[in-house]
């Protein structure tokens, strides 16, 4: 798991980002035991956003997001996380698409 | 502060918002289009294939200055197994045509030429800019929007949501529900740089030809999933997509099914040696013709991969979403000209221009396709890929075996995997729902 993180990473690495410092658009609802749907993004998030922290709870990082919107299919209508598109001209910027 | 008033606001700069601003920039009406990219283009990923006569509808010419990487004259259809590939081709001279049919192109580049398009007709576009929010009245109809830029309201008639498959604002206004799980595929996407000569010496071209190869088979580990591989002038799309409900049921992650794709011994020689210089990821709309939502109400029409229509049987997106952002320009400039208000009964003539063109036609002939595709995963995806692979085997090698023993080998190892009539009940649904 520990390699394709870093696969993950150095992929990330090609890409153009604006991030907008301090305004993540996703948030994860505080839990104590995350949900099947939510323990998945950790393996599901094609930009490795979603990480187990040490409690078990599943945290998020969307500085590298691809803004696809897999997070936001599974567990927006659970309310397990807020999902907004990023304030205008931030996040990735493709160069090809 | 934009204090005008605008005849129709469209939000998003993808196929299906600049088709529907070139459409009614070019009748006269007023338009402002919005999107939230630093330039159109830089929040949209495609393959991609641009198929012309969509575009031709729009803007005749467009091949005069487009930017199109290559015309496709060959389309390779792979299964694969997980050391092979069991492939059909068709390749033909006659798509060495005066006019081609279909291209690759780079989504960001062709983008940003269609939105120059939209602005020669007239439109005012302004990018990084995200609406937050649908404007309704009293009585419930759409009058404007609201963007994070200022908070003031820019009002118009009616709004054009072409907002792509996410379709954020559509769903917190209440217009549709967020895609399910199963009606969605997660594609990633990288784009390998090589020297054009290599290009076309590895797939056999010359010139501006290109080749498209789709495969399916055990890179989807079970899943119901394509990988493809888009030739472009000095580069490859290469990706892996599959359905969500499938990912988050399998744990798999997209990036190791693409590495895996890379590395397959088919795929492999084809990107050595190449330079990435990008990964994208991006949802494409799976659920067809019962996915659809409501396209129309009061002062509002959705259009593009934000209303669902995609024909993920024959991997045809962007030219839906021309056709659909087209037609709901055209309806409503018709709307306008009479000079009727653009009340959901009046709007209701692009639903029926919609239902009258190709992309209701063809989205209905295979309702049943992607429920059967999903329900029938493993044996699709994995178990024929596998068996077709062992009876090429039998076929092809020659080890002194009675011919006989080998041919019974392969009936065998099919019946074996899945019953006779479950070979035969699947076969039958795919006819079915092929027809």
């Amino acid at each position: 798991m520990a390699t394709e993180i870093a696969r993950v990473e150095e992929k990330l690495y090609q890409n153009r980002y604006i991030v907008d410092a301090g305004k993540p658009h996703i948030s994860v609802e505080p839990h104590t035991t995350p949900s099947k749907n939510l323990l998945a993004m950790t393996k599901v998030c094609p930009a490795g956003c979603y990480a187990q922290n040490d409690l078990g709870q599943v945290e998020i990082t969307a500085d590298g997001c691809l803004e696809c919107g897999t997070c936001r299919i599974l567990l927006e209508p659970t309310g397990e996380i807020t999902w907004s598109y990023p304030r205008g001209g931030f996040g990735v910027l493709f160069k090809f698409g | 502060m934009i204090e005008e008033r605008f005849d129709a606001i469209v939000i998003g700069a993808g196929m299906a918002g600049n088709a529907a601003a070139h459409t009614m920039a070019a009748r006269g009406l007023k338009v402002l289009q919005l999107e939230r990219g630093e330039y159109p283009g830089s929040k949209n990923v495609q393959g991609a294939i641009l198929y012309a006569d969509m575009l031709e509808k729009i803007i005749p010419n467009f091949r005069e200055d487009a930017p199109l990487e290559r015309h496709l004259i060959e389309q390779r259809f792979w299964m694969m197994s997980d050391r092979s590939h069991t492939g059909m081709q068709h390749r033909s001279d006659d798509f060495n045509e005066e006019k081609p049919n279909r291209y690759t192109i780079i989504r960001s580049q062709f983008d940003r030429w269609f939105s120059k398009q939209v602005q020669g007709q007239g439109a005012v576009v302004i990018c990084e800019t995200t609406v937050t929010e649908l404007v309704r009245n009293s009585d419930g109809k759409v009058i404007g929007v609201r963007t994070d830029r200022d908070g003031d309201v820019i009002f118009a008639d009616v709004v054009v949501l072409a907002e792509g498959v996410s379709g954020l604002l559509g769903t917190r206004a209440g217009l549709r529900t967020t895609p399910k799980p199963d009606h969605v595929a997660l594609a990633v996407k990288e784009m390998h740089f090589l020297p054009q000569e290599t290009i076309e010496a590895r797939f056999n071209l010359r010139g501006d030809e290109g080749v498209v190869i789709e495969a399916v088979g055990s890179i989807s580990k079970g899943m119901t999933g394509m990988g493809f591989i888009y030739t472009n002038k000095e580069s490859l799309s290469l990706g892996i997509g599959c359905l969500v409900s499938d990912f988050a049921e399998k744990g798999e992650t997209p990036y190791g099914l693409l590495e895996a794709f890379k590395k397959h011994p088919s795929v492999a020689p084809l990107i050595a040696g190449s330079e990435v210089k990008e990964y994208a990821a991006h949802l494409i709309p799976e659920g067809g013709y019962k996915a659809i939502p409501e396209l129309f109400g009061d002062g509002w029409v959705v259009v593009g991969d934000a209303a669902q229509l995609n024909n993920a049987i024959h991997r045809e997106g962007s030219n839906l979403a021309m056709t659909s952002g087209r037609l709901a320009g055209q309806a409503i400039f018709q709307v306008k000209s009479r000079r009727d208000p653009m009340t959901k009964a009046n709007l209701a003539l692009y639903k029926k221009m919609i239902d009258d063109s190709f992309v209701m036609k063809d989205l209905k002939k295979y309702k049943d396709m992607p429920g059967l595709l999903h329900t029938n995963s493993k044996n699709f995806f994995l178990t024929y890929p596998e068996l077709v692979s062992k009876a090429m085997d039998n076929f092809l090698r020659v080890d002194g075996a009675p011919k006989i023993e080998k041919e019974n080998a392969s009936i065998r190892s099919f019946i074996k995997q899945r019953s006779l009539l479950g070979l035969f009940g699947d076969a039958f649904k795919l006819a079915r729902a092929w027809r």
